[in-house]
């Protein structure tokens, strides 16, 4: 009797165990991503303990002493708080109004160009920005934006006066986003491009015979096709709100402007690394890292009831 | 279908035809904004200082002179970091590029076991992450610091591009070709190997373009983990140079005017933006089209 009831069960294990060892190869193949993932993201996940420690570096992360809370306190109480959450909010949200709207303009206005050579053409220059480094970006904001640089020398041909842009907090948010837009517009708007290619031409000419100009064209036929798109994008963007990057922030920090160019990545850098307070960067940056999870789980959840679309 | 399309042609209304012509210089002035400050960083490189200072300098070069590339030429802690780039850049592509492919193509096998739990695993670290410090320690504890493996290993896959290969292996390899192979007796390492791969040159592009200009841009991971000037990368000797403004000791040494330092540093700037965005200048028209393929296979799954 007992027997019957194992005998399906055992079968199920042996093809199991069969599956694993006629793939094993495909198993080896997995191996040095899996140990990547594992040392370098999982081990960190489990590092990050040290936020509820007072990390001393000789007795490693087992070994230092619990302290529960007190660094997520001493950061909640402290001034640069809630300096820190909106600037790094401030400048995320901007980003995400500006940044995510341009790309779709710009692919609907592609999509309309019927001359290819012209497209082409135009195509290939406006990727160009996407591939050049951080650093040489910012370089260029700095010998652009400086007392006698190009914008300024421009100002002041029209008879304005010259602006201390980097000196200036105000100015921090529109140079950021702006060079932001200025690099990434361009590359941004290849996936919608991509999308708006697959609608069928049957649908564009359905809708002139009904007498459709192009105007309404691209209200009725072409921002319908790229709205999944658009969706997913906008929860993985919405999702990433926190993750604001730090190293274009960082270059364009000058002592002047860091009331306002000060956000959390770039303070935890200071603190952990520079200053070695590691539990208390710790801390903060896992403060930065489960708001962030808090708000994709709830965007996406969001867009599920809204649109029926979601990452998971 | 091809007379309806002439049709449409023929037949645009007046109002089709003002949208357009806007729509086309529309476009046309951002490929102005986009181009100019590229063109003006050109031009600029090889102009008096003074005059670019006094802004005189708007379409055409003024006064050429190559003093800024003299100075940088003899600069030789740009040819260090140019060296380094280089050689991070190409060992760093490799190992990205190979456990990407790997792992790619064994979570695009539908008979892997619990190759969705592997997946799971992989795209959790898109979304949490134990943050800076965290990471940091496990290189320093790796004995990495000060090393060129600091700047390979803790970026060693790319979790997105693991999902661009998988897609695109698991809609460009038939199934039929596994099993007939399989009947003739080839591992998978040999069908990998000798079929996948030659068949998959396109993702193979997509793949090292992908991560070679990820390495060659990169400052951040320099700056944390290495604080050795000899093994310096590029980006982070042009930090020092466009950022902090660290240029004039070494290659201005023989100026003495306060003033005449400050327009040649300038001078300096823009040539030095130039001379480390050549290799992808010229690389780039030739390569453009796998970024973008490479964008839109990503695009059908994402």
């Amino acid at each position: 009797m007992s027997s019957k009831i194992d005998q399906p069960t055992q079968n199920i294990k042996k093809t199991k165990l069969k599956k694993l060892l006629n793939n094993y190869q495909l198993y080896l193949f997995l191996l040095p991503a899996l140990i990547y993932f594992i040392v370098f993201h999982y081990f960190p996940m489990y590092g990050v303990i040290i936020a509820f420690k007072d990390f001393i570096a000789t007795k490693g992360i087992m070994g230092s002493p619990w302290v529960g809370f007190k660094h997520f306190e001493r950061f909640f109480d402290s001034f640069q708080f809630w300096r820190l959450i909106k600037n790094t909010l401030g400048l995320s949200v901007l980003q995400l109004v500006i940044g995510f709207p341009l790309p779709i303009i710009f692919a609907l206005m592609m999509n309309q160009i019927r001359h290819e050579k012209y497209k082409r053409f135009v195509q290939t220059v406006v990727y160009a920005p996407h591939f050049i480094s951080v650093v040489v970006l910012s370089g260029m904001i700095y010998v652009f934006f400086s007392n006698n640089g190009l914008i300024n020398n421009f100002i002041m041909m029209f008879g304005g006066e010259s602006i201390s842009f980097m000196a200036k907090p105000e100015w921090f948010k529109p140079l950021y986003i702006g060079s932001g837009v200025w690099q990434e517009t361009g590359w941004a708007a290849i996936i919608y491009l991509a999308a708006l290619a697959g609608v069928s031409p049957e649908l564009h000419e359905a809708a002139v015979m009904d007498g459709a100009n192009k105007w309404q064209r691209i209200l009725h036929v072409d921002i319908p096709t790229i709205m999944p798109t658009a969706v997913i994008l906008l929860i993985l963007n919405v999702g990433n709100i926190m993750n604001i990057g730090f190293e274009k922030a960082y270059l364009l920090q000058t002592p002047l402007n860091l009331p306002s160019a000060e956000i959390i990545p770039t303070y935890v850098y200071k603190m952990g690394l520079q200053q070695a307070q590691y539990s208390f960067a710790a801390a903060v940056g896992l403060f930065n890292a489960i708001i962030n999870l808090v708000l994709l789980v709830a965007v996406n959840k969001f867009a599920k009831k809204l649109s029926g679309q979601g990452l998971w | 279908m091809g007379l309806l399309a002439k049709n449409k042609t023929t037949r645009r209304s007046k109002e089709d035809k003002i949208f357009d012509l806007i729509n086309i210089f529309l476009v046309a002035i951002m490929v102005i904004l986009v181009v100019y400050p590229l063109y003006f960083i050109v031009i600029a490189s090889i102009s008096n200082p003074n005059l670019i200072y006094e802004g005189k300098v708007w379409l055409l070069p003024k006064d050429i002179t190559f003093e800024g590339y003299q100075r940088i030429f003899s600069d030789s802690k740009i040819w260090v970091g140019y060296k380094n780039s280089i050689i991070y850049t190409f060992i760093g592509t490799l190992v990205n590029v190979s456990c990407t492919l790997m792992a790619a193509y064994a979570l695009s096998r539908r008979d892997l076991y619990g190759r969705n739990l592997i997946m799971f695993l992989f795209l959790f670290t898109m979304f949490f992450s134990g943050g800076l410090i965290p990471t940091y320690l496990v290189v320093k504890n790796l004995g990495l610091l000060n090393t060129m493996w600091a700047l390979i290993l803790p970026k060693a896959v790319a979790v997105w591009n693991v999902i661009v290969a998988r897609t695109f292996f698991q809609t460009s390899i038939p199934n039929e070709l596994l099993e007939a192979a399989k009947i003739d007796g080839c591992s998978d390492a040999k069908f990998f190997w000798k079929i996948v791969l030659p068949l998959s040159k396109p993702i193979v592009a997509v793949m090292v373009l992908f991560y070679a200009v990820g390495h060659w841009n990169s400052y951040f991971d320099a700056l944390i983990y290495l604080n050795n000037e000899d093994l310096y990368p590029l980006q982070l000797i042009l930090r020092n140079i466009l950022i902090q403004n660290e240029a004039s000791t070494q290659m201005m040494s023989d100026i003495d005017s306060l003033a005449a330092k400050q327009r040649v540093s300038e001078l300096i700037k823009y040539g030095v933006i130039i001379v480390a965005s050549i290799p992808l200048l010229i690389l780039y028209p030739f390569v453009q089209k796998y970024f973008v393929k490479g964008v839109m296979i990503g695009g059908i799954k994402g």
